[in-house]
């Protein structure tokens, strides 16, 4: 294929993961990585590469109109982030050393929690006990409810920033954002509000993307021209998506999207395992 | 009177992430057309992993290859002004807690940057 085919191909299908990535929450980075690898039989190193740049672009495209909602916590993710990016080092480092084929099975794992995580609907906010680290950090905050702001404590602190490391390491070792991730460590572990979670999980996906952005840059593993494509192609996409999200029938979505993410699970599982 | 509190930084940061997107998205934009046009009839080949050229590794290679005679230079400046924005954000943060007087979320947010800057500099 010559550039002038690949380029456009490759911004099309990155502009459909970004689309697809918003309109579910997922992201789009951890589409683009299959379907470049599956479909165009990129090496998976210059995929995550592309990816990890698709992502900070998305993250900071789309934290304006979250900041402008009130949601976004940004002490709690300050805080977290010094966890996020400690692990994006690690995994960066990891994703040098690691067989392309242990990387696709990992992928792939990562890819069946997201298809699974993905056909399930939003959680129900339960309050727990307050923890007297969120105190000392000034991690408890308020959201814009119904009626007027909502309070809301931060719980089992120690165990969320953990799960917060190991969100960056995922996030350092396959270029993705693993929003999932981080927004199960704030929602479920430290329950923090769905939505303040959702939307400082997004905050903070760009800087940790950045951790190993720059581990990335010296290994080679951000070629430009796969990467224009990818970084163009997710930004629109994701832009149009968040655009899109009133009034999109969002359940049939996510099923669809289930589905599709369920088969490239199964094929990034299948490809890894071929090459070990 | 605190001029300075949470919901204004929280503003001003969101304004500096959207200007550092559309400035690398124009700066990667532009380099893609660049790309097109001049080697647009190359064979695209990413299927074995070669790693990019040395000189879009780092940033003063990027810095001194990004002119118009050099697309993917171009692009990849682009893409480090990309990486920059997160980065900035975080400096942009410690300086707003700093006028906050908020000393725990300065030493915080100084360690974060550390980290990024490691990353960007002292790793290759």
């Amino acid at each position: 294929m010559t550039n002038l085919e690949f380029t456009p191909l490759v911004f099309l299908i990155s502009a459909i993961a970004g689309l697809l990535g918003a309109l579910t929450g997922l992201g789009g980075g951890v589409v683009v990585t299959p379907a470049l690898t599956l479909l165009l039989g990129v090496d998976i190193r210059y995929a995550i590469g592309a990816s990890l740049v698709s992502v900070i672009a998305t993250s900071s495209g789309a934290a304006a109109a979250y900041v402008r909602e009130g949601y976004s916590n940004i002490r709690i993710g300050m805080f977290l982030e010094i966890a996020t990016t400690l692990g994006a080092l690690l995994g960066a480092f990891l994703a040098t050393r690691t067989p392309t084929g242990i990387l696709s099975l990992i992928f792939g794992l990562v890819l069946l929690h997201a298809a699974w995580s993905s056909s399930r609907g939003r959680p129900e906010d339960v309050a727990g006990k307050p923890d007297p680290l969120a105190e000392r950090y000034k991690l408890n905050g308020s959201f814009p409810g119904d009626h007027g702001p909502q309070r809301y404590t931060v719980t089992r602190v120690k165990s969320g920033w953990a799960l917060m490391f190991g969100a960056g390491t995922l996030s350092g070792l396959l270029g993705i954002g693993s929003g999932a991730l981080k927004v199960i460590a704030m929602d479920q572990v430290m329950r923090i509000p769905f939505k303040v979670s959702t939307t400082t999980s997004n905050f903070m996906i760009g800087v940790t993307a950045a951790a190993s952005a720059g581990i990335y840059l010296s290994r080679g593993y951000i070629e430009p021209a796969l990467a224009m494509p990818v970084m163009l192609g997710v930004l629109v996409g994701s832009l149009v998506g968040a655009r899109q999200l009133v009034g999109a029938r969002v359940k049939v979505l996510r099923w669809i999207f289930a589905a599709a993410v369920g088969v490239m699970a199964i094929e990034m599982i299948i490809s890894g395992a071929r090459k070990l | 009177m605190s001029t300075w509190n949470d919901e204004r930084l929280e503003k001003i940061v969101s304004g500096l992430l959207i200007a550092g997107v559309l400035l690398s998205a124009l700066v990667v934009f532009s380099g893609a057309i660049c790309f097109c046009v001049r080697h647009g009839g190359e064979l695209a080949d990413y299927r074995a992993f070669h790693g990019t050229s040395e000189k879009y590794r780092s940033i003063s290679g990027i810095m001194s290859t990004a002119r118009p005679s050099d697309c993917r230079g171009i692009v990849q400046l682009g893409l480090l002004l990309l990486i920059l924005t997160p980065i900035a954000r975080v400096a942009f943060s410690m300086a707003a807690f700093a006028l906050e007087r908020d000393r725990t979320y300065v030493v915080l947010t100084a360690i974060v940057l550390v980290i990024l800057l490691y990353s960007l500099v002292v790793a290759h």
